[in-house]
């Protein structure tokens, strides 16, 4: 049973995922949260792990779901359920490959998901902003977080790969850790 | 030689997911040097046609490529070969990860270092909320509909997939309706 929810849950995101990455976070947290499957913290831990270890985000937390709940197995059917969408929708589309590049009802949709995308990412910043800066620890705590925020936007904006910044922003967070401000 | 074609498509697209680290555009050079150039399966224009249909299906770039190209090299059963090797790096790694970060997140200092990640992690979602406000087309639309789908999502907790649909039908009414009128 929870095979076909994880199969199920997975495909439902892959089918919606545009834009990459980021933008299905809002979607992907509501899912995670409904079943119970992995804290809103807990899920930003793992943005972490997944640009740090290869393959696409999508897919890194659809193994890493599916092997919590449902052991190996589990992890093949989730995974599987984020894949196929893609997998069969291209199958479609390369057939039918000029027709569909010149359709005017997919250009007409993407005028509208290429805006909607932009939504979704600004939705995953203040969720996201919430599990930094939401849990009060003290008005040290905060500012520690607002520090470490601060200065990887800096070094985010000067270019610098994202394995960098999570390296910087943890021995950051270990360092602050020590002092007693976490 | 069918088989030889197959299991190469299969290494070629394992190598490709085992060295994309964050997804995305980040694979297009790795793509071009081992499909196009060293392989020869596809043209560098095809290249362009791949990425144009990956912005414009759902999934992962990674996914959408290797499936067009296993496709395009060796029909069906090398669409299937190309995705299976491109997803298996990562379904490995994080199969190992799954084992073992659970226990390690106990970890006091591990703690702290992802109380510090957390906050860079939201810098990193700040920057592509910036790149792709950037790279979106600016249209009374476009500002419209970011609007509503932020509000919608994040203070209204409307169901994503729903915002989503809507939002693209949105798109598509807009762009039929103007046509129209261009039309006439």
């Amino acid at each position: 049973m929870i095979y076909l929810t994880l199969l199920w849950t997975f495909f439902k995101i892959g089918a919606f995922t545009f834009g990459g990455g980021y933008a299905m976070l809002p979607l992907i947290q509501a899912e995670v949260a409904a079943h119970n499957w992995m804290s809103g913290a807990e899920l930003v831990n793992f943005v972490a792990v997944s640009e740090s270890t290869p393959g696409p985000f999508a897919v890194n937390i659809a193994t890493y779901v599916g092997a919590e709940t449902g052991g190996i197995v589990g992890a093949v059917c989730a995974t599987a359920g984020v894949v196929l969408p893609s997998f069969i929708i291209i199958l479609i589309v390369a057939k039918f490959f000029d027709k569909f590049k010149n359709s005017r009802t997919v250009s007409g949709c993407m005028s509208g998901l290429r805006p909607a995308v932009v939504g979704l990412i600004a939705s995953a910043v203040i969720s996201v902003g919430q599990t930094v800066f939401l849990p009060w620890n003290g008005l040290a705590a905060f500012l520690a977080s607002g520090g470490i925020f601060g200065f990887s936007l800096l070094l985010v904006f000067k270019k610098l790969h994202p394995i960098i910044v999570i390296v910087i922003s943890g021995v950051l967070g270990i360092a602050l850790g020590y002092a007693g401000v976490f | 030689m069918q088989f030889k074609t197959l299991s190469r498509l299969f290494f070629t697209f394992m190598k490709i997911g085992a060295f994309t680290f964050g997804g995305g555009y980040a694979m297009i050079p790795l793509i071009q040097r081992e499909i196009a150039e060293r392989r020869g399966w596809i043209t560098d224009e095809d290249i362009l046609d791949i990425f144009a249909i990956a912005e414009s299906t759902p999934g992962p770039i990674a996914i959408n490529a290797a499936t067009f190209v296993g496709r395009r090299v060796c029909g069906l059963a090398g669409a299937f070969l190309a995705t299976l090797g491109v997803v298996l790096p990562s379904f490995v790694i994080i199969s190992l990860i799954a084992f073992v970060l659970r226990q390690f997140q106990d970890i006091q200092a591990v703690r702290w270092a992802f109380s510090g990640i957390r906050a860079g992690v939201l810098a990193l979602i700040v920057k592509a909320l910036v790149s792709m406000y950037r790279q979106c087309p600016k249209s009374g639309l476009s500002y419209a509909v970011m609007a509503l789908a932020l509000i919608a999502v994040a203070f209204l907790g409307i169901n994503v997939l729903l915002v989503i649909a809507l939002c693209a039908a949105a798109g598509l009414a807009v762009t039929l309706i103007s046509e129209r009128r261009g039309g006439a």
